[in-house]
This record gives structure tokens, sequence and C-alpha cells, in this order.
């Protein structure tokens, strides 16, 4: 682009000069510490001694050693799982209701995303702690309207889980409104050219709507399930810091904040670390790969 | 189709006010759908805000929407705390979450204008470079990060909170500032360029004025997102007097007796207070954002 490399180089000062906070940033914060825990999760660490070279122990421990480790890898599969498609099918259903063209659209979408902003924070952890207690409001209109007398959803492992799986679904504001933008981004065209076709609204919906679609329902399906994995503030609120009970909701992170921070084993919580990246990877990259199977983008593009 | 086509004209009007009929019908249904839908999605808030009127012992057993008299009490024995008043957890919340908001703003503005503007070496592949990170989980680079900062003395103070956002480490905001500046017309750069205006001067006097939006957008979400994290201040604040809102609600709900039901619910819905007011305030504004770019929510 320059004319002279002196030029060039007066471009790179100042260009790197702009640069300069997210260099640093990425030095120090993400790719030094990056490497660092991948050091670290072949060695014993406990902070205060020196790190030990343990060569692959911690990684055989991982695979075999630790059935709390596993526990947590069963919960947070399950959570996923479950959490990912029930959050996205609210998501498209709500969106799909919303696209047609209601009044108040503005107010039912805030009503509706609200949720997803609040839904994070320990304050509604708590509130939703006390609604599935035994005697929280749910088991009060169970008792009052069908006479069940329901268990406690908190403190029984079978459903402990359960409750988490609804607080996520709870927050399904935030893919539905990219869904409802996807949605708009569907030209009316597309819909004339099936009505003449003689494409009935059950046609236009699998044959128009999902097809030109299904690109967000992938950009939403990537990024929930990379959050998914990453959900901690949930399960420490509502298990008391505890993953129970019975580790029934041991978070994959929360296996990891306790090893690290409370059990100091930080070679071996590098390692969990480490895997976390791994599968999130891996899911990640297999998500794309079945791209080419389902997501229909646009011919021409 | 072809019975509507060949019907006479009297006939045919009368299917039009049938389907007439029957749109405006099935939109009352969406409606009263919707609605229905829409309260048991904000049943659990409105819960949350009734009970923290009640006194403690009744907030099970009664469960009407309706409280009888306004409990105060909650509210006053909540603000006081447990080994802190929370009148402390707040002013640290909005400490951090505002220099949350100055840090993300200034730095990954920099970076964008030199990602959208700028010429340099190693552009694509430090850009590349710089969208994998969005993608990263940040548990990967946790502990490292826990041991620099350790190193430095850092731990009880608000430093490891705040540092990484004066170095644009949160970098989805500069991707959504790179998109937005791609939108600026170049001819406003040049014009300035050609009057003599530096690429320093060109940020601050043309892009950065026309960047309000999404600087607002950066802003609303950086103060929500800092203000609602629980996992950073968990590991870095360790001494009461330094908490934030989030630990302060922990603090009470960890040293709960049935007594303090109501005082843990008061203070639970004040802490999601500033959330709501940003709400109303941005609400566009977050929407938008989310829309064009995915951002979490």
């Amino acid at each position: 682009m320059s004319i002279t490399p002196n030029l060039s180089k007066k471009q790179n000062a100042v260009a790197f000069l702009f640069l300069s906070p997210w260099i640093l940033g990425f030095v120090f914060l993400t790719l030094g510490p990056l490497m660092g825990s991948l050091y670290l999760s072949f060695t014993d660490y406990d902070l205060f001694t020196a790190p030990e070279w343990a060569g692959t122990k911690n990684y055989a421990k991982l695979l075999g050693g630790d059935p709390r480790y596993i526990q947590s890898l069963k919960v947070t599969f399950g959570y996923v799982l479950f959490s990912v498609p029930l959050k996205l099918g609210f998501a498209l259903f709500i969106a799909l209701i919303l696209n047609r063209g209601l009044r108040g659209l503005g107010i039912y979408r805030s009503v509706f995303y609200l949720p997803s902003l609040l839904g994070g924070s320990v304050a509604v952890a708590i509130m939703w702690r006390q609604i599935f207690s035994y005697d929280g409001i749910i088991n009060h209109f169970l008792w009052n309207y069908l006479g069940y007398d329901a268990p406690s959803w908190i403190t029984n492992p079978d459903y402990a889980l359960g409750t988490l799986v609804l607080l996520a679904a709870w927050q399904f504001g935030a893919p539905m409104v990219i869904f409802l933008a996807g949605l708009k981004q569907i030209p009316q065209d597309m819909y004339d050219a099936a009505a003449i076709d003689g494409a009935r609204p059950v046609q236009q919906f699998f044959y128009v709507t999902i097809p030109l679609l299904t690109p967000i329902i992938f950009f939403n399906f990537v990024m929930q399930t990379i959050g998914a994995f990453q959900a901690f503030t949930p399960s420490y609120i509502i298990s008391d810091g505890s993953g129970g009970p019975a580790d029934s909701t041991l978070f994959y992170t929360l296996y990891l904040y306790e090893q690290a921070f409370t059990d100091f084993q930080m070679g071996y919580a590098s390692a969990i670390a480490w895997v976390l990246v791994a599968i999130i990877a891996a899911a990640t990259s297999i998500s794309f790969l079945s791209a080419k199977y389902w997501v229909h983008y646009g011919d021409e593009n | 189709m072809d019975a509507i086509e060949t019907a006479p004209p009297a006939l045919n009007t009368d299917i039009n006010q049938i389907t007439k009929k029957s749109k405006a019908r099935s939109r009352l249904i969406m409606h009263g759908f919707l609605i229905f839908f829409g309260l048991i999605m904000l049943y659990p808030l409105v819960w949350l805000a009734v009970s923290s009127f009640k006194p403690s012992n009744i907030i099970f057993s009664d469960t009407s929407i309706i409280p009888r008299h306004f409990e105060w009490q909650n509210y006053t024995k909540g603000w006081a705390g447990v080994a802190a008043p929370f009148k402390i957890f707040f002013k640290n919340s909005f400490v951090v979450a505002t220099l949350a908001v100055i840090g993300n703003v200034l730095s990954c503005s920099f970076v964008a204008y030199a990602f959208a503007r700028l010429e340099f070496s190693f552009k694509r592949p430090l850009f590349a470079l710089m969208l994998m990170t969005i993608m990263l989980p940040v548990h990967a680079s946790l502990i490292p990060q826990y041991i620099l900062f350790n190193a430095f003395g850092w731990v009880n103070t608000i430093f490891p909170i705040i540092t990484p956002k004066f170095l644009a480490v949160e970098a989805f905001f500069i991707f959504l500032m790179v998109q937005f500046i791609r939108g600026i017309p170049r001819e406003l750069d040049e014009a300035a360029a050609i009057d003599g205006a530096g690429p320093i001067r060109i940020y601050f006097s043309i892009i950065l004025p026309l960047l309000t939006p999404a600087l607002v957008t950066t802003a609303v979400f950086s103060f929500l997102w800092t203000y609602e994290d629980f996992l950073t201040p968990l590991i870095y604040l360790t001494s009461i007097e330094n908490y934030t809102v989030p630990q302060g609600l922990r603090l009470l709900q960890a040293s709960r007796g049935a007594s303090t039901w109501g005082a843990m619910l008061a203070m639970s819905l004040l802490s999601l207070v500033p959330m709501f007011i940003v709400f109303f305030i941005f609400q566009r504004k977050l929407i938008d954002g989310i829309a064009t770019t995915g951002l979490k929510g």
C-alpha cells in the first residue's frame, strides 16, 4: 500500500500503537496463560512450592482414576444435551409466532428477552432455588391444584439438574432475538413464489423458512453449546457451592474451580481446563463438519 | 384454489370475509398464547418482588401475589448484611463495573480502528487470531492468570478484574466495533487526511464520534456482564470489604437461617434493580446489539 518503505514503517508504528492494548492482552493474558496451563497440566503444583514435573499423570487420572471428574463430565454433557435443544426450541417457536406481524412485537420481545439478560446472575439463581425448593411456589401449585405431593426438586439428585436445565431454557430470549433477525432477512418473494407454486403454509415452513434459517440455527447452536459447557454460577448457587446433592449438579467448571481454588491442585486443574478446551473445540469442529449436510448457504454465495 | 376462482363474486367476498375472520381469530389466539406464556416467564421475577416484601415466616405459606402489607424490614435487615453492609458491596460493584466500561470502550475502540482502517504487517493473521480468542473458554487461561496476578500481589484487589478490560481481552467488542467502523464512509477519513490529519487525529475527530452507537452497546454490555460476574470476584476478591454484590448475596445465602429468607430475597431483588434500569433505558440497543452480532445474552 505504501509508496516508500519509510512510510510503511511509520504506518506500522502508528497501527501497532493502536493495537498495543490487544497485543499486550493477547500475549500476557491469553497466549502466555494458555501455554502456561498446558505446561502446568503436566506438573504437580500447589501454588506455594515450585511445580514438579509429573508427566502424563494428571491426564491419566482424568481418564480413570477420578470418579468425581467422570461425574462432572456426565452432569455437564447431560446439561448441554438437554438445555441447548430446549432453549433453541423455545427460541425458534416464539420467534416464529412473533414474526407473524403481530402488534406489540417490541413489548413481547422485551418481555421474553429480559430473563436472558438477568439469568446468569447470583440473584436469579437464588430465586430459582427458592422457587423449586420443597416448600417453594412450584410445589404449592402442584399440591393445591393437582393434589400432587412433589419432591424437593433442589435437594433430590434425580431432579436437581433438571431445575438447572429449566433455568437455562428460561433464558431463551437472546437466541430468540437472533432468530427474529434471521426471519426478517428471508425475502417475501420466496414465500410469494412458493405460494404461486401451491405451497401451503406448512410446506412453506419446511421448504422455505427452515432451510433459509439453517445458518442462524447453526450459529445459535454453536454459540449456545459453547456457552453451556462453561456454565458456572447457577450450579454453584443452587448447590451451595458443592455440586450436590450427591454431585448431581457438579458442573465441569465447578469441579475445575474446586480443584484449582479450594484444593489448590493447580496442575490437575490445568489438565481439566485443557480437556475442556479440547471438548469445546471438538464439539465446534463436529458442528462445522456436520454443517455441510444440513446448513443451507444460498447457492449463489 | 380452483373453487375460489370460479365462484361467483358474491360468494368470493363471503370467503374473503371468512378468511378475514379466521385470521383475526388466529391473531387473537396467538396474542392470548403470548401473553399467557409471557406471564409464566415473568412469574418468577414477580414472585421475587412480592416475596421480598413479606415477613420471612410466611414467604412460603402465603402464595398470594398481592402482599397484605409491605414489610420493609427485609430491606433494612438485608441492607445491614451479615458481615458488612450491602452499601459496600454495591459501591465495589459500581466501581468495578464503571472501570470495566471505561477499559473496554477505550481499548477495544483503539484496536478496532487499527483493524478496520490502518495498514500494517500481519494484519490478516492477527485479525484471525483475534476472532479465535472470542471462542476460547476463559477457563483455559484462568489458572496461569491467577498465578500471574498473585505474583504481582494483586489478589484481593480489583486489578485482576479490570486489567483484562483495559487490554481488550473481551474481543467480541473489538469485532462489534470493526463491523461498525467498516460502515463509516472512507471518504470522511480521506478528506481529513488531505487536510493533513494523521491516523491519531482521524481516530479522535472522525471515527470516535461516529462510533458512538457501538460504544454505547459496548458500554452497556460491559456494565451488565461485569456487574453480574460471579466467578472472577469469587477467585480474586477474598476479604469481605472488597466483595461485589454477587458475593454479598452468596454470603447472605451461606449464612441463611429461616429468619433471613426475606432479607436474602430483598437483596436479590435490589441487586437486579440496576440491571432493570439499564435494560429499560437501553433495551433497543441491547436487542439490536444481539441481533446484529450474536453476542451472548
